[in-house]
């Protein structure tokens, strides 16, 4: 019956799908440019104003990157006021500080991504196993929820858990041990960062496999019962097959992005200290310090500016790559 | 006439809709069905499976292995505690709120209040600015978010049709994804245009988001070509069409944008934190103030907040902030993942 349904409507469907063909031909002929604007001025105009937008608050902004370049003073143009050439980025290359951010931001995101990615994997998997359709939904919307909480929440949950009289004190001490100070010891801040990103994103993280797997053909998963697979082989034979595309664009990504710190930039500054500098501070947060916070505006543009490329260029690199082996990149 | 499109429109998607909920359920029930069945041995010779009758014998002559039911329980246990310990940070803040001080600092509370009173939500709530900061964040994501959602829609819809310059303003808005000014240069921009001061500071930097016109824009470009040659035929300008024939038809999308904007802007601090003073701040940073304390490293105002908050307010401060998002998000969370699907089915 509803099979029935399906077809009817994909048919009537396809039938109007080819009646658009042959109005596309008329539209040629003399000025095509003129006739063009004539046609679409309306769809120009209701552009105009985010594009305008998008000089105005992304490429002027971007454009202010020169102040890297040139000297910024308080009151001068946002452009800055004169050529100052490498100096700056001179300066950052040389400076201790320089190179454990960007340690720290490398490190943070390997351990974040060698254990995100194959956690969110496998529960993917799990919750495709599920059968009971209510209880799925249960979890999926459970998991997705830590998502939508904002990184302030986030910051005051981590600090209430782990704080000296928190419930994960509580429990080493129960268990005879004394208390930690989590967010004072420097060794403790990886486990946090990446525990606390896991509890965030894991369930999110696997709506783009769900989606992929929702898309497999159930046929593939009959013949495989035909051809004697039980269920851990049609996982295995069927299941990751299919959806090893997504699996492997997410994956090239994600290696685009190891150098990013701007992602992590709120919550790591929002439970941060400078007890815990030696591994919790990043890229993003030196930035913020040198600049809003000591008024270096020139030198902190320079860092930022050199994450920046470096972000774009390891992305540029990991798309080409994508392409190349999936055939399906992000532009 | 154009009554009659009109309803001949509304018709034909819901037909679509409910085609595509026939197919779903169908899909639900196969995925059901094979996961029940489990005839390796009769496939042997070749021979199919015809009639469900067959399939019904089949299944209960055939029990499923003993190691896929070990493996269901575990994954449903596993299941349970992954529930658990995401739902877990939410249930102490709970009980924490409720709890007096006293049993806090005992750490008697876990996730059952101790000492119950609701005198701390009672003073956070009177402590007038509480209130007022609250009051900020409904208008900012208010505001935001209808703002937001019409000039993403403005941007999206142009950007899914096939015109010559969008063979460059694609790239133009996409390019802003992966290169940017930092954090510097927009600060010091936005600092320029006086938007200091004034909610607009807290808005407009975040007024398009690049990646929600890409989910549009695709939801967009899937509309059927044919309802919207109809309404051309009909007289209707290309405004008109898209008012008229492809919003109406984009109901999941614009709710998905709904969400993902008003949940950005609710959840939104550090534009608050860069461009806004004290009584203008949104919740979300009126709480960083109170949770992080006297932190370190931060310019410009010192606040009178900055001292040691007892846990019991911090919590009430957050359970109150995360309500509105907690009690909408199981309804709505549907068109979430619609959206995202709908959206982000490439090519």
């Amino acid at each position: 019956m509803s099979e029935l349904k399906d077809k009817s409507t994909v048919q009537s469907g396809q039938g109007l799908g080819t009646a658009d063909k042959s109005k596309e031909i008329v539209v040629r002929r003399k000025n095509p440019l003129k006739k063009h604007i004539k046609l679409n001025w309306q769809l120009y105009a209701m552009m105009a104003i985010p594009l305008i937008y998008y000089v105005v608050f992304r490429y002027i902004p971007m454009a202010g990157n020169i102040i890297a370049f040139r000297r910024y003073r308080a009151g001068s143009s946002v452009f800055g006021d004169e050529w100052s050439g490498l100096k700056y980025f001179q300066q950052f290359i040389k400076q201790a500080s320089f190179h454990r951010v960007f340690k720290n931001t490398l490190w943070l995101n390997v351990s974040y991504l060698l254990f995100r990615f194959p956690l969110t994997l496998s529960f993917a998997l799990l919750l495709n196993e599920l059968r009971n359709i209510r209880w799925k939904k249960f979890v999926q919307t459970v998991s997705y929820l830590p998502h939508f909480i904002s990184v302030v929440l986030v910051a005051g949950m981590i600090r209430e858990l782990v704080s000296a009289s928190g419930p994960i004190n509580n429990l080493i001490q129960s268990l005879g041990s004394e208390h930690i100070l989590f967010l004072s010891e420097s060794k403790w801040f990886t486990t946090i960062f990446v525990t606390s990103g896991l509890w965030q994103s894991l369930g999110w993280g696997t709506i783009l496999y769900l989606a992929a797997m929702a898309n497999i053909n159930p046929n593939l998963y009959e013949a495989a019962e035909v051809d004697g697979a039980g269920h851990f082989r049609r996982v295995l034979h069927v299941t990751i097959p299919s959806i090893m595309p997504t699996i492997v664009t997410l994956l090239i990504l994600d290696f685009g992005s190891l150098v990013g710190s701007g992602a992590s930039f709120e919550k790591v500054y929002l439970i941060y200290n400078p007890m815990i500098y030696e591994k919790a501070d990043i890229i993003s947060t030196f930035v913020f310090r040198m600049g809003l916070g000591s008024g270096n505006y020139s030198y902190a543009t320079a860092i930022g500016l050199f994450e920046g490329v470096i972000n774009l260029i390891l992305l540029s690199i990991a798309n080409f790559t994508a392409k190349k082996v999936v055939g399906n990149g992000l532009w | 006439m154009k009554n009659i499109t009109d309803k001949e429109l509304l018709e034909k998607s819901e037909l679509h809709q409910k085609a595509a909920e026939s197919r779903e359920s169908a899909r639900r029930y196969q995925e059901k069905f094979i996961g029940k069945t489990m005839v390796p041995e009769l496939q042997a010779d070749g021979q199919k499976l015809k009639t469900a009758k067959d399939l019904v014998i089949r299944r209960s002559n055939k029990k499923e292995s003993k190691g896929y039911r070990a493996f269901t329980v575990f994954n449903n246990v596993l299941m349970l505690l992954i529930s658990a310990a995401t739902l877990y940070p939410f249930l102490y803040l709970v009980a924490q709120s409720f709890s007096s001080e006293a049993a806090i600092i005992q750490k008697k509370v876990s996730i059952i209040p101790v000492g119950f009173n609701i005198t701390t939500y009672i003073s956070v709530l009177s402590k007038g600015d509480f209130l007022g900061y609250y009051k900020n964040t409904i208008i900012y994501a208010f505001l935001g978010t209808v703002l937001s959602l019409i000039f993403t829609a403005c941007l999206a819809y142009p950007l899914s049709k096939p015109l010559k310059a969008n063979k460059f303003l694609t790239p133009f808005v996409i390019f802003t994804m992966y290169f940017g000014g930092g954090l510097i240069p927009n600060y010091v921009w936005i600092t320029r245009l006086g938007l200091k001061g004034s909610m607009w500071g807290f808005i407009l930097p975040m007024l398009i988001g690049t990646f929600y016109v890409l989910l549009m824009k695709s939801f967009f470009a899937n509309t059927p070509k044919e309802l919207e040659e109809a309404g051309e035929l009909d007289g209707l300008s290309k405004i008109g069409i898209f008012i008229r024939i492809v919003l109406p038809l984009s109901k999941p999308i614009v709710a998905t944008m709904t969400l993902f904007y008003a949940v950005l802007y609710w959840n939104h601090w550090f534009n608050a934190f860069l461009y806004l003073r004290k009584p203008q701040w949104p919740v979300a940073y009126y709480l960083k103030t109170i949770i992080t304390g006297a932190s370190s490293a931060e310019p410009g105002e010192v606040t009178a907040e900055k001292m040691q908050i007892a846990s019991n307010v911090k919590s009430c401060a957050m359970v109150l902030m995360v309500l509105p998002i907690i009690c909408v998000y199981p309804i709505v969370q549907r068109y979430y993942v619609q959206g995202m699907m709908l959206g982000g089915v490439k090519e």
